[in-house]
């Protein structure tokens, strides 16, 4: 174990470790671009930055778990190559998720020696060492957990704490934790914290990837920003704010890339009033006006597709209720919700929007297969016809119409399954992520598809972890928080600033703060 | 839409990529049935009697209850599910008609009971798998030992063989002037119906998305569950009817009546070409497949080859069937390989 005891960082000896110039790209998408990355010994750093902002990708690196393309990775000055995670675990580097992979039916201790429990004589599992060294671990974190319950029905928090408990006993230096407190009330955050400044106190290198602010600056004692994949800034969290940090979060100039064409707003189509499903979403309260962009905006995890889900009818709600035309919804009923009107554009493209096996025009016609059928029965000929006529409009580039769906590059598989709700003639559109993973040109192409559709009267719900195309398109920008509409913002009104503000902070924050002043 | 801009129509698609004789001839479907006609040629030529009216009149007899409950479970597969209570469905629905007739109720009475015997069965299948969310493999196992025990319970050891004879000698008498028995005709209406049902209907292509994407198919608004159930309940009605077919053919009502007969059946159903992950099938291929086992085992018989033998050779077809579909898939990927990595071109 490295032993400097001190809080703060010793300048002069080597980091815990150091990323430089590292770049990964998939395919043709850039994640990481030039990114770099220090880890002292008896320090906590925060690395903080929006959604794609490539820190995912960053960890992911350290773990072992994807190559990097380019740059260097060292341990204490030292030079290394991780080939799998089994590679970064041996050098020290432990990397802790928001949801614990431990096995349910394993008891506490079994999970915590899993893959190399002491052995006794003749190669059998030594249970009473594996019980001891446990409970020295929980004293060592100051914890109360009993080694010898399954790990199933434990808190998130619990399962934490024993992913910890694993890393320790590992003899890792260097602690990552991905957005931990996630799922965690007051008291565990607490308590995780406790633990982090005793981890930091022995002389470990931590890692705590946050988007809540208050939490960065009440635990961390450095933070390096990331936007776009790039590497922004790292400050000492005593000299910088909230507002600095969002700054620099966001950085970029929205221009007018995103063009909504003015479109005469009419009456309230989608009606929204008091939705809520305990543990998702709470008091969702929204309308959508016709010719009106929406914008639903937040982190990942906010709960902005869970209540697209249960508007549509994919997913439960308990209480509230959707009108559609001044018409209530029934619960739970896809169908219901598309003869009324509604056409959803699902978030994951591959698994939910389209049936990758199948061919373009049964995928095109998929939704609307009960209009095309006469007594039951489907021709064939009708279905191409449609197939084609909508293919033809979207200019989906796809060299015929039985060519299987999977074949095609995002952003036509994603013209596929808007030609498919467009198809169905709906009165409200909701669109998730209308345009992750496709290339620029496509992007603008959808933007503009969008805005015409908005200027023919269709009331259009987007879902958007992209700020410029959030601050672009839409003609008002809900965000989302924890299951919470936190603001709700007129176009002209709104700033990346205030968005992310409202995005990462309660409610009262954000009405107050404006994201122009330190939580610290 | 009539909302959007009006498109440039510079860009026609054709139906298909390649030319129909391709598409027709180069499927999983007609690897089977080309591999059928070689099998009859081949029978035909060398195994003596094979070629015989009389053959074919006791290879249809036979095959006749496999070919029936495999239209359903064809279905059942393609949307990913498995129905392994048929077996002993085919052994229940024996029981009630059995113990029905003894108790003197007429046939018709008898059949009808056990088809409704049937349509409970599949019900509840249908009902455990959605509602309590299990897979069907458990439930189906669990359904295959309950409904051969209440068979067993009901009738012992003791079999009923006092059918009226006009029934038993129906379910063997052939359509007159062929060979061919009359139950291929109750076969041939459900064939059609199903085919029907399977490929031209909505909630044909429903069965397909379930198959190929339950997430997606729910996002597009395919009923899942009532699909479902509606499959299990098919299922167990065809097995039922079936069951009537089998103990009047034998003139026996036994409970261990068609002991194993599910896995003959899922067996054909995926050498026919049905993917055992579901999404893909057709009924045709899976005509074939039955007619392949059938004629097979009919075939080395004849030829005086065991039955142990016979069940090696029809396991070795199975498993290459199953081992084909892996490398075409494999031999696709790899195939799509370099053109997934640079983004299609227009």
């Amino acid at each position: 174990m490295v032993t400097p005891t001190s809080t703060t960082t010793p300048e002069t000896a080597a980091p815990a470790l150091e990323l430089r110039g590292v770049s990964k790209a998939f395919g043709r998408v850039v994640a990481l671009r030039d990114a770099q990355l220090e880890l002292h010994a008896g320090s906590i750093h925060a690395l903080v930055g929006e959604n794609g902002a490539g820190k995912s990708t960053l960890v992911k690196i350290i773990a072992g778990l994807y190559p990097r393309d380019s740059g260097t990775l060292t341990l204490d000055g030292r030079p290394v190559e991780f080939r799998s995670t089994a590679d970064a675990k041996k050098a020290g580097i432990a990397v802790i998720y928001q949801e614990p992979t431990l096995f349910p039916d394993l008891s506490v201790t079994e999970n915590i020696f899993m893959g190399r429990q002491p052995v006794g004589r003749f190669g059998r599992v030594d249970r009473a060492t594996m019980r001891s060294e446990a409970l020295a671990l929980f004293a060592r974190l100051g914890v109360r957990i009993d080694p010898d319950r399954p790990t199933e029905g434990l808190s998130i928090a619990d399962q934490q704490i024993i992913e910890i408990a694993k890393a320790i006993s590992l003899d890792a230096r260097v602690l990552i934790m991905d957005e931990p407190t996630a799922a965690l009330s007051g008291v565990e955050v607490e308590r995780l914290f406790d633990v982090a400044r005793g981890l930091r106190d022995e002389g470990r290198a931590l890692m705590f990837i946050s988007h809540r602010f208050e939490e960065v600056f009440a635990l961390c004692d450095t933070v390096t920003v990331m936007r776009d994949g790039s590497y922004v800034s790292t400050d000492p969290i005593a000299t910088t704010t909230v507002a600095d940090i969002v700054r620099k979060m966001v950085g970029r100039e929205v221009g007018d890339l995103f063009p909504k064409q003015e479109a005469q707003i009419g009456a309230p189509v989608l009606e929204v009033n008091g939705l809520s499903q305990p543990g998702v979403f709470a008091d969702i309260t929204f309308s959508v006006r016709s010719g009106e962009i929406v914008a639903l905006a937040g982190l990942v995890g906010a709960g902005r597709s869970e209540v697209a889900r249960a508007v549509f009818g994919v997913d439960p709600y308990r209480t509230g209720e959707v009108r559609v035309g001044g018409r209530p919804l029934p619960k739970n009923s896809p169908a219901a919700a598309m003869r009324a009107g509604l056409a959803l554009v699902p978030e994951d493209r591959r698994k939910q929007g389209l049936i990758l096996d199948a061919t373009v025009a049964s995928n095109i016609t998929d939704a609307i297969r009960g209009r095309l059928s006469r007594g039951g029965l489907i021709s064939t000929t009708q279905e191409n016809d449609t197939a084609r006529d909508w293919a033809q409009r979207l200019e989906v580039k796809t060299a015929a119409l039985d060519t299987l769906a999977g074949t095609l590059s995002g952003g036509n598989q994603q013209k596929v399954v808007l030609a498919k709700w467009l198809a169905t003639e709906p009165t409200v559109l909701i669109i998730d992520e209308p345009t992750r993973g496709i290339d620029v040109g496509t992007k603008s192409e959808v933007h503009r598809m969008m805005s015409q559709l908005a200027g023919a009267g269709l009331a259009i719900l987007m879902i958007s972890s992209e700020l410029p195309e959030v601050l672009g398109m839409s003609d008002r920008i809900l965000v989302m928080h924890e299951g919470r509409i936190t603001a709700d913002l007129p176009r002209d009104g709104a700033t990346a600033e205030k968005v992310m503000f409202a995005a990462t902070h309660g409610q009262a924050e954000a009405g107050q703060h404006h994201g122009s002043e330190s939580v610290a | 839409m009539s909302q959007t801009r009006p498109a440039e129509r510079s860009r026609t698609y054709a139906d298909h990529a390649r030319p129909w004789w391709q598409r027709v001839l180069l499927t999983p479907e007609m690897a089977i049935i080309a591999l059928l006609a070689i099998v009859v040629l081949v029978a035909s030529l060398t195994v003596r009697n094979f070629a015989t009216p009389i053959t074919l009149t006791f290879l249809l007899l036979d095959v006749a209850t496999l070919l029936l409950i495999a239209l359903p479970m064809t279905m059942v597969m393609i949307t990913g599910d498995i129905d392994l209570s048929v077996g002993s469905m085919v052994g229940l629905s024996s029981v009630v008609i059995g113990m029905m007739v003894q108790a003197g109720q007429p046939m018709g009475l008898a059949a009808t009971t056990a088809v409704g015997v049937g349509i409970l069965g599949g019900l509840v299948n249908g009902l455990l798998i959605t509602r309590l969310q299990l897979p069907a493999l458990a439930v189906t196992i669990g359904s295959m030992a309950l409904y051969r025990g209440i068979a067993v319970g009901l009738l012992g050891t003791t079999a009923v063989t006092a059918f009226p004879e006009e029934w038993t000698t129906l379910a063997r008498a052939n359509i007159p002037g062929t060979p061919i028995p009359l139950v291929m005709i109750v076969f041939a209406v459900a064939l059609a119906a199903f085919v029907v049902l399977l490929h031209f209907t909505t909630f044909g292509r429903g069965t397909y998305a379930i198959g190929r994407s339950r997430d997606a198919a729910l996002f597009n608004g395919v009923a899942v569950d009532r699909t479902r159930i509606i499959l299990f309940v098919l299922s167990g009605a065809i097995a039922a009817l079936a069951g009537v077919y089998y103990t009047l053919r034998f003139g026996s009502a036994r409970g261990d009546n068609a002991m194993g007969l599910e896995l003959q059946v899922i067996a054909a159903v995926v050498l026919g070409g049905v993917s055992v992950f579901g999404g893909r099938g057709a009924l045709h291929g899976v005509v074939a497949g039955v007619l392949l086992i059938g004629v097979l085992s009919s075939a080395l018989r004849l030829a005086g080859v065991t039955s142990d033998v016979i069940n090696i050779i029809t396991g070795v077809l199975l498993v290459l069937s199953v081992i084909s579909g892996s490398i075409l898939t494999w031999a696709r990927s790899v195939r799509a390989r370099p053109s997934s990595a640079t983004p299609a071109q227009a």
